[in-house]
């Protein structure tokens, strides 16, 4: 009955109350819609980086760390590779050899890293061939319709993973594309220090153009086919510098990270964590920048519900009194009045996260896109330009819990200074 | 026996900073079960500062109440709480009822806080509410009934606990003159008819001659106390 009470006089001053109410709805809207943002920024960017860029784990030689030189190389890597795969949870892995060099076209020269791959193993473990973009694609995102047109595009600027090239495809990114002002089917030449430091070099021609949200990604790393590279090296067959695996699941990483380590002392394995720290900080920080900005919210709106809240104790002192006086006890009263505050709180959260659901479902299909604002802006720093808000649950609950505190904490003061009143003064009515 | 005793009663305001106020200035009086009382006297004699000290909302300076041989003073602030709801009735000048809650959740309301059953509160409610002449407004909020239809229902709800005794101050004062005949004529048919002891304060000539007792104080000190 006490819930009943409290639920009426929300609604004896409606206007107070929706005054209250639309402020706590419009505080968690905003605060629950940019949370989801940064969310989905944060998903996506820790998405794209662990499949297309750097996987769950690297394994290299430790001075190839310190110095990417093209002799620190990872010795007997078949065996290392064998163990690899014959752990369970391990989805796929992948041998790199991974060298700096030039690339250079006709028209100008840029440091890369080249990265020398079996293209059907590496598929496995990254999926950057994915952003190839398909007909549809090109449609949507360059408004290319007519066939002819569209056919055009795709052989020039898109082109194949490793297919329709016969002698040294290499992969590149649109961003170096763009640099080197090069097509697909554009040759390009690489220029390095071969194991004996003696400078050489070879023709590529492009195979393929991709894409990703992350430009500076897509500048600093081309791929060639392992073998082409190898005789170039003057490294022995088999050869890698860098070992990338994919696992079934990403909480299984530091259980085989620990095993590596332990199994191979020598060789350095590096979960995705060490090897983007920023992701990682940004992964664990979000949650806790989402609740400080729910939290700084309802602190705000803390103080307003304060404020109506002892207006209500002022205004019903007799009534209170009389409550009193024919035997409602002090804790009933003090239950009234915060169950008051909860469910004018609860109210707003009802339609502030309603609400929140209802926008945050909508554009996360739609997505926001920003591109029309600052998209290089957004890609230089990894993230895309079309933002898909996204939150957890988990999240709406914590809000909901966070709304339910603040409502009692607001209140304690004003039901306290209920509870001192006394009865008798409260009612001589003057 | 009686059902109340108070002895050399004595409340003193003293809020340290104007003149201490006697107000209510060693009282002796008994009521028995089946009273019709009224205390009468001029503004400021003592009238609610009196029933305030017989409700227990109160503390007197000195002197006790007894209810059924009981001392008040003895019970700390709970069991006070606990002791009013359970043997008192309360009717006050105004701001008796619940505003959000219908006249019938009203007259439920204390039956609720001490745990009844739904059907008992049901069928108490119904049968007060009628006694009091409102048996069709059962569902009407306080603020769709007249003042002295506020005032029955507060009769109603203050008998709901089957209290022992019930205090209204100046239970009329807020009433025209029909109001204040039709809520005097139910207080002395429930008072005849279930033999409800009724103890209220008044200035009302029409209110005082109804009372079959009649208790003047003046200055906090009791000049008069007749039966009739
Ligand atoms: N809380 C208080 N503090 C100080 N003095 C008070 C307080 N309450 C009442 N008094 C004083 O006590 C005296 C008795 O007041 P009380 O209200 O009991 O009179 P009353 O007979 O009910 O008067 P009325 O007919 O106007 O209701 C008055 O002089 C009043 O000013
Ligand atoms: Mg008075």
């Amino acid at each position: 009955m006490i819930p009943s009470i409290s639920w009426k006089n929300i609604w004896r001053n409606r206007v107070r109350s929706l005054v209250v109410v639309t402020a706590i709805t419009l505080g968690l809207v905003g605060g629950l819609f940019s949370s989801a943002i940064y969310k989905g920024m944060a998903e996506r960017r820790f998405e794209e980086a662990l499949t297309k860029e750097i996987s769950h784990i690297q394994i290299h030689n430790p001075k190839y760390l310190e110095n990417p030189e093209i002799g620190f190389s990872i010795s007997n890597p078949a065996g290392l590779i064998d163990f690899i795969n014959s752990q369970e949870s391990v989805k796929a892995v992948s041998s790199r050899l991974k060298i700096t060099a030039m690339i250079g076209s006709s028209s100008s020269n840029y440091g890369v890293n080249v990265i020398g791959i079996d293209p059907l193993k590496e598929k496995e473990v990254s999926k950057l061939y994915t952003t190839l973009l398909s007909t549809d694609e090109i449609t949507e995102q360059f408004g290319i319709s007519d066939p002819a047109e569209l056919e055009k595009f795709q052989a020039d600027s898109v082109g194949y993973y490793f297919e329709n090239t016969r002698r040294n495809p290499i992969f590149i990114g649109e961003e170096l594309a763009h640099k080197l002002k090069i097509k697909v089917r554009s040759k390009v030449v690489i220029t390095f220090q071969d194991v004996q430091g003696n400078l050489t070099g070879g023709a590529f021609r492009v195979c393929g153009i991709f894409r990703t949200e992350n430009s500076a990604f897509e500048q600093a790393n081309v791929f060639v086919r392992q073998n082409d590279l190898i005789g170039l090296t003057g490294l022995e067959k088999g050869s890698a510098h860098e070992i990338a695996i994919f696992m079934n699941d990403v909480e299984q990483v530091s259980e085989l990270s620990a095993l590596l380590s332990e199994n191979y002392p020598n060789l350095e394995t590096s979960d995705w964590k060490t090897l983007e720290p920023t992701i990682a900080m940004m992964n664990e920080m979000m949650d806790v920048i989402m609740t400080v900005i729910i939290v700084i919210i309802l602190l705000a709106l803390g103080f307003g519900i304060v404020n109506t809240m002892l207006m209500v104790v002022m205004e019903r002192g007799k009534e209170i009194g009389m409550l009193m006086a024919v035997g409602m006890s002090k804790l009933r009263v003090f239950t009234m009045i915060i169950l008051e505050s909860v469910l004018l709180c609860l109210t707003g959260a009802a339609a502030g996260i309603g609400i929140s659901v209802l926008l945050i479902e909508l554009f996360s299909k739609t997505g926001i896109d920003m591109t029309a604002f600052a998209q290089e802006g957004f890609e230089a720093m990894g993230f895309a330009a079309v933002f898909y808000p996204t939150l957890g649950v988990d999240f709406y609950i914590e809000v909901t819990v966070l709304v339910v505190l603040t409502g009692v904490l607001s209140s304690v003061y004003p039901a306290w200074k209920a509870l001192k009143l006394n009865p008798a003064d409260a009612l001589r009515s003057e | 026996m009686n059902i109340i005793e108070i002895k050399d009663l004595v409340k003193i305001y003293d809020d340290k900073k104007t003149v201490p106020v006697t107000a209510v200035n060693g009282v002796n009086i008994n009521f028995k079960p089946g009273e019709f009382a009224a205390i009468v006297g001029p503004s400021g004699s003592g009238k609610t500062t009196l029933l305030n000290l017989l409700g227990g909302l109160d503390e007197p300076t000195s002197g006790e109440i007894l209810i059924d041989g009981k001392q008040m003073g003895n019970l700390n602030s709970r069991q006070k709480i606990d002791f009013r709801m359970h043997n008192i009735g309360f009717v006050f000048q105004a701001y008796n009822l619940i505003p959000v809650l219908t006249a019938k959740e009203n007259v439920e309301f204390i039956m609720h806080l001490q745990g009844q059953s739904k059907k008992a509160r049901d069928k108490r409610s119904q049968e007060l509410l009628e006694a009091v002449g409102l048996g069709d407004r059962m569902n009407a909020r306080p603020g769709k009934l007249s003042g002295g239809q506020q005032q029955r229902v507060a009769v109603a709800r203050a008998l709901a606990s089957k209290p022992k005794f019930i205090l209204a101050d100046e239970p009329t004062a807020n009433l025209d003159s029909k109001s204040t005949e039709t809520l005097l004529d139910i207080m002395e048919k429930l008072n005849i008819e279930e033999n409800i002891t009724f103890i209220f304060s008044t200035h009302d000539a029409r209110v005082v001659n109804k009372a079959r007792r009649v208790i003047t104080i003046e200055d906090g000190v009791v000049v008069e106390d007749k039966e009739r």
